[in-house]
């Protein structure tokens, strides 16, 4: 089976002598909907860079739907469409010349290119802004047109280099539905993103990138499963005083509750354990729940701990290097 | 993959780029050339009296239309380049399959539009002040074209090695200008002593100017073969050096 996106071994060290990726491999299937995580300076922009030939790989070998970059890198291309984390297209170009010329980038002749750029420009709620210079836009617009842009040559495999920085709730919500949308229609997305809550909302596979290498690599479904504890937030009936509350929190034995305030505790709960003993407790001890939430998205508890994790690991070996060295 | 489109998308984005803005692109080099003419041409040049047997006026009058076609295509694509290094727009094309000598044909292509419109706009203009003899017209136009070629490449590398915008200033106002000063824009190479006669055969500038000149009046200080065979020398370098820069990335992938 041909892959959408196959990386091994991939090192980038920068002038200077930065090692942003240390030998990472990474495979995405055709038609899977990606999420590459990690922390700022983590090596996510290299590695799209790298797949794009923004950068110049160091060693290591990238395919695109099969087709090795050192050999075939045009081929290769043909199949991506890039949506970049910083605006990059001319802030004087009108939207419609921006779309048009970057087909014709692609090959694609000036009838159809115009079809395509009144398709995605209406599809993104642009086209009454097509004769506009680009730096007329808002921020969400010059990020739609973006994805316009990256559209325009109708690519196999789409990469969205956190497509949704600054953009409202609102059209984040419709930015996620059209993406769906996309997959749907069998286009492969790679996704950077530093909401969690996009990446767990979107995406079937993940990987996590951190200091240059692929700490966890999975699926969305396995990762969150490997999540043992989860925290919820309880806005209560004001029945109580703090005094009872923390009598409370103190004698149950099974679940552990934090007292905030006097109307607001947090719980954790064990993957073993379900709502209905909490409530049971609850109204055991006549005290009302207004409503709850989760303390922080799923994903994202998830991902600190595997940062924390390695961030101690390499801690811990650089003490006993220091020691050995000493 | 169609090349030819590619090419045509790079190489009318750059002609509109230029057009959209004709306040900045187009009117100073016909501004900047009227005042040459009243100066050089009308106040000073009837005291001049002859230059290479052709009145003052009719001297100069080839020699300052190359002068703006080498600066405007030259310009033209050190601005262009740099700008969209600078706004990043380049990587629209570095991450599209667009070859590089596409990229390389392209702008090239934008900044000669440039300079020969320039040119036209600049000899229309010479027509109020004087009567343009026409030579050879085929001289003409075969200078013209590889001239603005070659300064179209040399603005291309200038762009691709620029880190800020006064690196694309820097060769035009140190190199470019005196180079076009010294070239015989504004006399006969024949007056000079022997010695700077000999140093000008190493100015590239001399044999374009020439050359040109030859086609309106027939007269050139160096020869045809020679001018031709220097300025073909001049594209094949440039365009190789242009190839190997971006191939590699210099200043363009990290």
């Amino acid at each position: 089976m041909t892959h959408a996106l196959e990386i091994r071994a991939l090192t980038k060290t920068y002038k200077g002598g930065f090692e942003a990726l240390k030998a990472i491999d990474l495979t995405v299937s055709e038609g899977d909907f990606f999420a590459l995580l990690g922390p700022n300076g983590a090596g996510k922009s290299t590695s799209i860079g790298v797949i794009t030939s923004l950068v110049n790989k160091t060693s290591g070998q990238v395919k695109v739907f099969g087709y090795d970059i050192d050999k075939k890198l045009e081929k290769a291309k043909s199949f991506i469409g890039l949506v970049p984390q910083e605006f990059n297209f001319s802030q004087f170009e009108p939207l419609i010349n921006i779309l048009v010329n970057q087909a014709g980038y692609y090959g694609v002749s000036k009838n159809e290119a115009h079809q395509r750029a009144e398709k995605y420009l209406k599809k993104l709620e642009l086209w009454d802004k097509r004769d506009e210079p680009a730096r007329a836009l808002s921020g969400g617009m010059k990020r739609r047109l973006m994805i316009a842009r990256a559209l325009m040559h109708e690519p196999k495999m789409l990469i969205l280099d956190e497509p949704t920085a600054g953009v409202d709730i609102e059209l984040r919500r419709s930015m996620w539905d059209f993406l769906r949308e996309l997959n749907q229609q069998g286009i492969t997305i790679i996704l950077t993103t530093h909401y969690l809550e996009e990446a767990e909302m979107l995406c079937r596979n993940i990987a996590i990138i951190d200091g240059g290498k692929i700490v966890e690599d999975t699926s969305m479904k396995k990762l969150l499963a490997q999540l043992t504890i989860e925290t919820f937030v309880l806005d209560l009936k004001l029945a109580a005083s703090f005094e009872e509350l923390e009598a409370f929190a103190q004698q149950s034995e099974d679940i552990v509750y934090r007292v905030i305030d006097d109307h607001t505790l947090e719980v954790d709960l064990h993957k073993s354990q379900n709502l209905n003993q909490v409530f049971m407790q609850f109204q055991h001890h006549n005290i009302e729940v207004l409503s709850m939430r989760n303390k922080s998205n799923r994903l994202e508890a998830l991902f600190v701990n595997l940062i924390n994790q390695k961030s101690s690991a390499d801690k811990s070996i650089q003490s006993n290097v220091v020691a050995g060295v000493n | 993959m169609n090349n030819s489109i590619a090419l045509k998308s790079i190489l009318t984005k750059e002609i509109q780029r230029f057009m959209r803005i004709w306040v900045q692109t187009l009117v100073p080099p016909a501004i900047t050339i009227s005042l040459y003419f009243v100066i050089f041409g009308s106040l000073i040049g009837s005291r001049i009296g002859e230059m290479g047997g052709f009145d003052y006026m009719s001297f100069i009058v080839p020699g300052l239309i190359m002068m703006s076609v080498i600066t405007n295509s030259y310009s033209n694509v050190a601005s262009s380049f740099f700008s969209a290094k600078w706004q990043r727009n380049v990587e629209e094309m570095l991450v599209a399959p667009v070859p590089n000598w596409v990229i390389v044909a392209g702008y090239v292509g934008g900044g000669m539009c440039r300079g020969i419109l320039v040119g036209l706009i600049v000899t229309l203009v010479s027509l109020l002040f004087v009567d343009i003899q026409l030579y050879n017209f085929w001289i003409i136009a075969v200078t013209v074209i590889l001239t603005s070629a070659t300064f179209a490449l040399g603005g291309l590398i200038n762009a691709i090695f620029a880190g800020s915008f006064d690196d694309i200033s820097i060769i035009p106002t140190f190199i470019l200008t005196p180079l076009t000063y010294l070239g015989g824009v504004f006399y006969s190479l024949s007056l000079l002593p022997e010695f700077w006669q000999g140093v000008s055969q190493a100015n590239p500038i001399v044999y374009m100017v020439n050359a040109f000149r030859y086609g309106f009046l027939g007269v050139s200080d160096v020869s045809l073969v020679t001018a031709f065979v220097v300025i073909s020398v001049f594209i094949v370098t440039l365009f190789t050096v242009a190839m190997v820069l971006i191939s590699k990335g210099i200043g363009l992938r990290s």
